[in-house]
């Protein structure tokens, strides 16, 4: 990578050889700079590609993807009747995270509106670090949480016959991806500028009417990337739903009852089916879907991104 | 996070095992959830007798221990059920040898309700009904039992990960070769995780082996069928095969135990090694 800013700023041969190395100095770090972030690419690429591949030979050899997707019957190693049936492990999934969010929105926004608007100096600090420990709680420790503590809290507060549920998993969730949605969303306020503020304060808006009426809208489209954020964080999280929602397939009519998700029937069967066999490319299929899933997420979360920049 | 530590465990010896010199052979051991405890007291006690072995021992679950028979990475394979002909098979093809049998130990599989549960004795119609996928019993009220501290007397069924040899065995002894479990019940993936969720819920029913049984939890007296007494698991029921729950415990070796193998089962049947079946809350293997 030549830099045409680079000139010589002493004449004669010596400072001409100095100039060659800088220019190769320069080529091949750039190399290396743009070797790594390809990496990434080829990265993520390699993953699909060799999740689909283990689980092809199923997809495109038998499986019925009417049962896969419309029965919630799951029975991978029946004796006598095997049945793939997704649509229950999809819906329990589905009511984790939408839970989670219904819980992790409200308080992520509200946290994030506090910092960036209300909150200065030394609290403004460390609520941020606080917050952003959160992030650092590894899942099985949540998942912990969720076994030990909130289980007989919530058969005592709820009065449930078991407290390991989609509640349960939920409020988990909600607490691991409340650190993306309030840093992204941190930002997003944050970068509304200064001129929006002071202007709805000349007209006479309150702190509170400025946050909900003119920041609140500005922001909205970082806002909503970081709440998508936010549910790709959930989908794919996987320990601490295992041992926390109860790993029961189980198509949820009340957010008390257990459920089981994708990632956690991975978790749970992959290490211990017989390498190659359907039962092993079945899970393979559903990782694939997972994967697929999570990228439109994070592809929306982009382009929602992007539409900010345009403006 | 038990799997975890053993890994680390295995770590461990094997670096430990290399900077004392490479003459100390390794015994790798791993499969069933139900037998890593006995497993691992047996290994421990073995180092006394024999320094210059050391087993590792991992758990994961009978079928993933079967496998790594099947690939020759283990020397011996803990099963808590029979191997299936296709995976003496698979073994055959893969390493050339038929995978051979050695029970070491008889377990019960004990019926686990919360300890206020007043159920006195349970049939395997009524577990048929709870468990079976054709089985309509949903409510304790169904069984004519009223569960004090049980929300809506609902019946929590808790199960385990359909892959462990415990699930198999007690599948196939409640519906038959060819039942299913009904879905919805609480799949966990270890013994004592079973034992300890009954242990705080009052709606639960769940089976593991006997040997999980603590002062907190109650297991169910079981009937035999034919219109015989309930019978209680007990050591004594275990090894009279009075108790109907009960199967044999297995450790798998590729070929005829060779070497050090062959001197570590031949060890197991000492009598220092069968007290320790009893400590771990099996019972031993009669003498013919």
């Amino acid at each position: 990578m030549t830099s045409p800013e680079i000139r010589p700023r002493r004449s004669g041969a010596r400072s001409e050889t100095m100039q060659h190395i800088e220019r190769w100095k320069e080529f091949v770090i750039g190399s290396v700079i743009r070797i790594c972030g390809f990496s990434a690419v080829v990265f993520v690429f390699g993953i699909f590609f060799f999740v689909f591949k283990e689980g092809a030979g199923l997809l495109f050899g038998g499986l019925d993807f009417v049962q896969f997707f419309t029965s919630p019957e799951w029975y991978p190693d029946s004796p006598s009747n095997i049945r793939y049936g997704i649509l229950a492990i999809m819906a329990g999934s589905f009511a984790v995270v939408v839970m989670a969010m219904i819980v992790a929105v409200p308080l992520g926004l509200g946290a994030a509106i506090y910092i960036s608007e209300f909150s200065s100096g030394m609290i403004k600090e460390f609520l941020k670090v606080i917050i952003e420990l959160f992030a650092a709680v590894p899942s099985v420790v949540w998942g912990f949480i969720g076994l030990v503590i909130m289980n007989p809290m919530i058969i005592n507060v709820f009065n449930a016959p078991v407290g390991l549920n989609a509640l349960n998993g939920a409020i988990l969730l909600a607490l691991m991806s409340l650190p993306i949605i309030v840093s992204i969303s941190e930002d997003a306020l944050k970068a509304v500028p200064d001129g929006y503020r002071e202007a709805a304060e000349a007209m006479g808006a309150t702190r509170l009417q400025i946050s909900i009426k003119v920041l609140l809208p500005a922001a909205k489209n970082g806002l909503l990337a970081a709440v998508l954020l936010g549910v790709g964080r959930a989908i794919g999280e996987t320990m601490a739903v295992l041992m926390a929602t109860g790993h029961a397939v189980n198509i949820p009519t009340s957010p008390l009852d257990s459920v089981r998700t994708m990632t956690a029937t991975i978790a749970a069967e992959l290490g211990e089916t017989a390498q190659g066999s359907d039962h092993y490319k079945v899970l393979f299929v559903i990782g694939t879907l997972l994967f697929l899933i999570t990228f439109i997420i994070n592809l929306t979360a982009d382009l929602v991104v992007k539409g900010i920049r345009k403006r | 996070m038990k799997k975890l530590l053993l890994l680390f465990i295995v770590f461990a010896i094997a670096i430990s095992g290399c900077t004392k010199g490479a003459e100390r052979k390794m015994i790798q051991n791993k499969g069933s959830d139900t037998i890593v405890n006995l497993a691992q007291a047996w290994a421990e006690e073995y180092r006394k007798v024999a320094p210059s072995v050391a087993i590792a021992v991992s758990g994961g679950g009978t079928g993933t221990g079967i496998a790594s028979l099947v690939n020759g990475t283990v020397d011996i394979a803990n099963a808590s059920r029979e191997i299936e002909e296709s995976e003496r098979e698979a073994a055959h093809k893969n390493t050339g040898k038929y995978p051979v049998e050695h029970i070491i130990a008889f377990d019960a599989l004990a019926v686990y309700v919360h300890k206020d549960n007043p159920i006195a004795s349970i049939s395997r119609e009524q577990l048929s009904c709870i468990y079976g996928e054709k089985g309509t019993c949903v409510k304790w009220s169904d069984l004519n039992i009223e569960v004090p501290g049980c929300s809506g007397q609902e019946i929590v069924r808790i199960s385990r990960q359909n892959n462990s040899g415990t699930y198999a065995f007690f599948r196939e002894w409640v519906l038959g070769k060819e039942g299913d479990f009904k879905l919805g019940s609480r799949d966990l993936s270890g013994s004592k995780d079973v034992v300890d969720l009954v242990e705080h819920t009052p709606c639960a029913i769940g089976y593991s082996g006997m040997g999980y049984k603590t002062e907190k939890v109650k297991t169910a007296c079981v009937e035999p069928g034919d219109g015989k007494p309930c019978v209680e698991p007990t050591m004594a029921t275990a090894i009279s095969r009075e108790y109907p729950i009960s199967r044999a415990l297995y450790m798998y070796t590729l070929g005829e135990a060779q070497g050090e193998v062959a001197k570590y089962l031949e060890w197991t049947k000492t009598e220092a090694a069968q007290k320790i079946i009893e400590a771990s809350g099996y019972a031993r293997v009669p003498k013919n």
